[in-house]
């Protein structure tokens, strides 16, 4: 394609996507410098004749040390594995099978109820922990794995069944018709035929679902309290800020160690996860 | 191997009635195309027959038996869609295997059966490649290898050639042909096209609006059309109309319009002297006019060509008599300009007169 003169190509192109880039990749790149610079550096104030913000000519993993030993950080790790997990599969579950049903079965209040789920899921979550925290209070659930297990489907279940109603409408309705015709029950066609044609569409959902869970800090913060049952975000924010004691080495440590998890999961299905938001189906 | 019968055959949807009180008969390894333009209801009667679609009311039997609540699975059928619905995921072997694997067919007996249909239709070095790796020939093969594996009692067929460009169009038409006299399955086929429904039904079903507007063999509907929407829509260049009146004259009967005056064949002039006086449509097909000569005084008319149009094989001249505009299809030796005042003959056995209301064939 003939774009004009290369200087416009690097001003309306190249210098925003740098821009863009330099404001997307700082914050990590932050974290990493404060991971690895002595606390000496750390605390040293700007007009001081070393000041160096931005890189540390004396690295060190004492702060990844102190976290993962002085902390419990590994516990908090292993129990939001466990909770981003199982409620992303209860939500895929729910969702894949919602999200059929409201796309493919013409029953009388599908559209209804197809905006109903969604408007669930534009309540606000800074409003709904207040009636769910006295619900987890009654069920004696509080402070347990499954306090956050239970509820963070209230919002990923209307998430991801709409993300496959969508995913579900764009499948040519013949692929089903045709193998229902060739002998398959509705239920055969929808496992043998539709659902592995969705695979893309099922990836991306849960990888929503997981990225949204790990995530997570508001019910995380109020429904869990002891030390031990923490995730991450919640762990690592009450546990290494004492007051107005910012630990901030083992802080940034966190955060980095923390989010490896996701962008190893958002890598290795990228390529599936693109097909599923973009939801091209090819005969 | 099936008798299908479809009696009083209704569909309605939310506010539309898309099939009306269809009957028909479609006997034992017979091909039937139903045709018509879009929306006439053909597709949503084939859909009913196989299950896809519920009817509103009416019956459709298979072999004697009423089906209308049996599910697609249990009608033994197959059907070939015009996007070919191939599942994407499956090799094209697999695709082929899927109904018998879903009928708990044997193994060897799914193998045999995959690697005979594939020889039929010369896909056998496909097997394992998966749809998106073929051309649109080889998935309109692979669908129609998916729907011969199972030896159904009826094929159905909706638009299978449309996604076709026009040369394989007419190569897989005649393929289609061979293959059903080679299987003798009864075949219900669905088409816009009129020249697919001419060449490969056995009868041809015209439609319209949802009713059947006539039934027959295609030379049948050609040569004696029921009414002016059959008689427009078989045959290409499509039939001329011309809107005149009937008025007697020296004992024989006489269509005239603007610019036209011309006789009422014998032959038809006693079913037609009931409309004198009456406005009629008069229908001439394109290969039916000629240059005339002096011999052919009352069976002709004069008109001004506005456009030449050379194929090779014929020419087409687009006339004007009086206000009227006609297509002649004419010997591709003649040579005409356009401006030109031509007299043009036809042959008196092969008008059509309609009724101009009813428009139903006099």
């Amino acid at each position: 394609m003939i774009e004009g003169a290369r200087w416009k190509k690097w001003l309306w192109f190249y210098l925003p996507l740098g821009a863009f880039i330099v404001a997307l990749l700082f914050p990590f790149y932050w974290m990493v410098v404060t991971t690895v610079r002595p606390d000496g550096e750390l605390y040293r104030p700007w007009n001081h004749p070393l000041y160096s913000p931005f890189w540390t000519s004396h690295p060190t993993f004492e702060h990844i040390r102190d976290l993962l030993q002085e902390t419990l950080f590994n516990t908090w790790m292993l129990n939001t594995m466990f909770i981003a997990l199982v409620s992303t599969l209860i939500s895929l579950l729910c969702g894949v099978i919602a999200g059929y049903a409201l796309a493919r079965l013409t029953f009388r209040w599908a559209g209804i109820l197809g905006t109903a789920i969604f408007v669930t899921y534009l309540v606000p979550q800074t409003l709904l922990f207040i009636p769910l925290a006295e619900i987890i209070r009654d069920y004696h659930i509080g402070d347990t794995p499954w306090a956050l297990i239970l509820t963070y489907p209230t919002f990923l279940i209307p998430f991801c069944t709409w993300l496959m109603m969508g995913y579900f409408k764009a499948i040519p309705r013949e692929l089903e018709e045709c193998a229902r015709i060739d002998g398959a029950a509705r239920w055969q066609a929808m496992l043998y035929i539709i659902f592995p044609i969705a695979v893309p569409g099922i990836l991306s959902a849960g990888i929503f679902a997981f990225t949204l869970s790990w995530n997570e800090f508001i019910y995380a913060l109020v429904f869990l309290s002891s030390p031990e049952q923490k995730t991450v975000a919640v762990g690592v924010t009450s546990e290494l800020i004492r007051g107005d004691v910012f630990f901030w080495g083992s802080l940034m440590a966190g955060a980095l160690i923390g989010s490896v998890p996701v962008a190893i999961v958002y890598s290795f299905f990228v390529e599936h996860y693109v097909a599923g938001i973009t939801g091209s189906v090819k005969g | 191997m099936a008798q299908v019968r479809l009696r009083d055959l209704n569909k309605k949807f939310d506010g539309t009635h898309a099939v009306k009180d269809v009957n028909l008969e479609i006997r034992d390894r017979e091909f039937v195309v139903l045709v018509g333009p879009s929306g006439c209801g053909k597709t949503t009667t084939l859909r009913m027959v196989a299950g896809l679609e519920e009817i509103s009311s009416g019956d459709i039997s298979i072999d004697g038996k009423v089906v209308n609540n049996l599910a697609p699975m249990d009608r033994d059928i197959a059907m070939v869609f015009q996007n070919y619905a191939l599942y994407p995921h499956m090799t094209v072997y697999d695709n082929m295997a899927f109904g018998l694997r879903m009928r708990k067919f044997e193994r060897p007996e799914i193998d045999r059966r995959v690697t005979h249909a594939a020889d039929v239709l010369g896909i056998q070095p496909l097997l394992e490649r998966r749809p998106r790796q073929l051309s649109g020939g080889q998935r309109q093969r692979v669908a129609l290898g998916r729907a011969i594996v199972r030896n159904p009692r009826v094929f159905l067929f909706d638009e299978p050639l449309s996604n076709l460009d026009a040369a394989l169009r007419v190569q897989m038409r005649v393929e289609l042909k061979r293959l059903h006299e080679r299987l003798e399955t009864t075949a219900i086929y669905v088409t816009h096209d009129q020249v697919e429904a001419m060449t490969l039904g056995d009868r041809v079903v015209v439609m319209k609006d949802g009713t059947v507007q006539q039934v027959g063999a295609p030379l049948e509907l050609y040569d004696r059309p029921a009414n002016r929407f059959v008689a427009g829509f078989i045959g290409s260049p499509a039939m001329n109309f011309i809107g005149a009146t009937l008025a007697e004259a020296n004992g024989s009967l006489w269509a005239e319009a603007q610019g036209l005056r011309v006789r009422v064949p014998p032959q038809k002039a006693e079913r037609l002297r009931r409309h004198a006086g009456q406005r009629v449509v008069v229908g001439l097909r394109p290969e039916t006019l000629r240059p005339a000569t002096a011999a052919d005084s009352d069976y002709a008319f004069d008109a001004t060509i506005d456009v030449v149009e050379p194929l090779g094989s014929e020419i087409l001249l687009d006339v004007r008599v009086g206000d009227s505009p006609v297509v002649a299809r004419v010997d591709p030796g003649l040579r005409f300009s356009a401006r030109e005042r031509v007299r043009l003959a036809f042959d008196p056995a092969r008008v059509h007169f309609f009724d101009a209301t009813s428009e139903a064939a006099i």
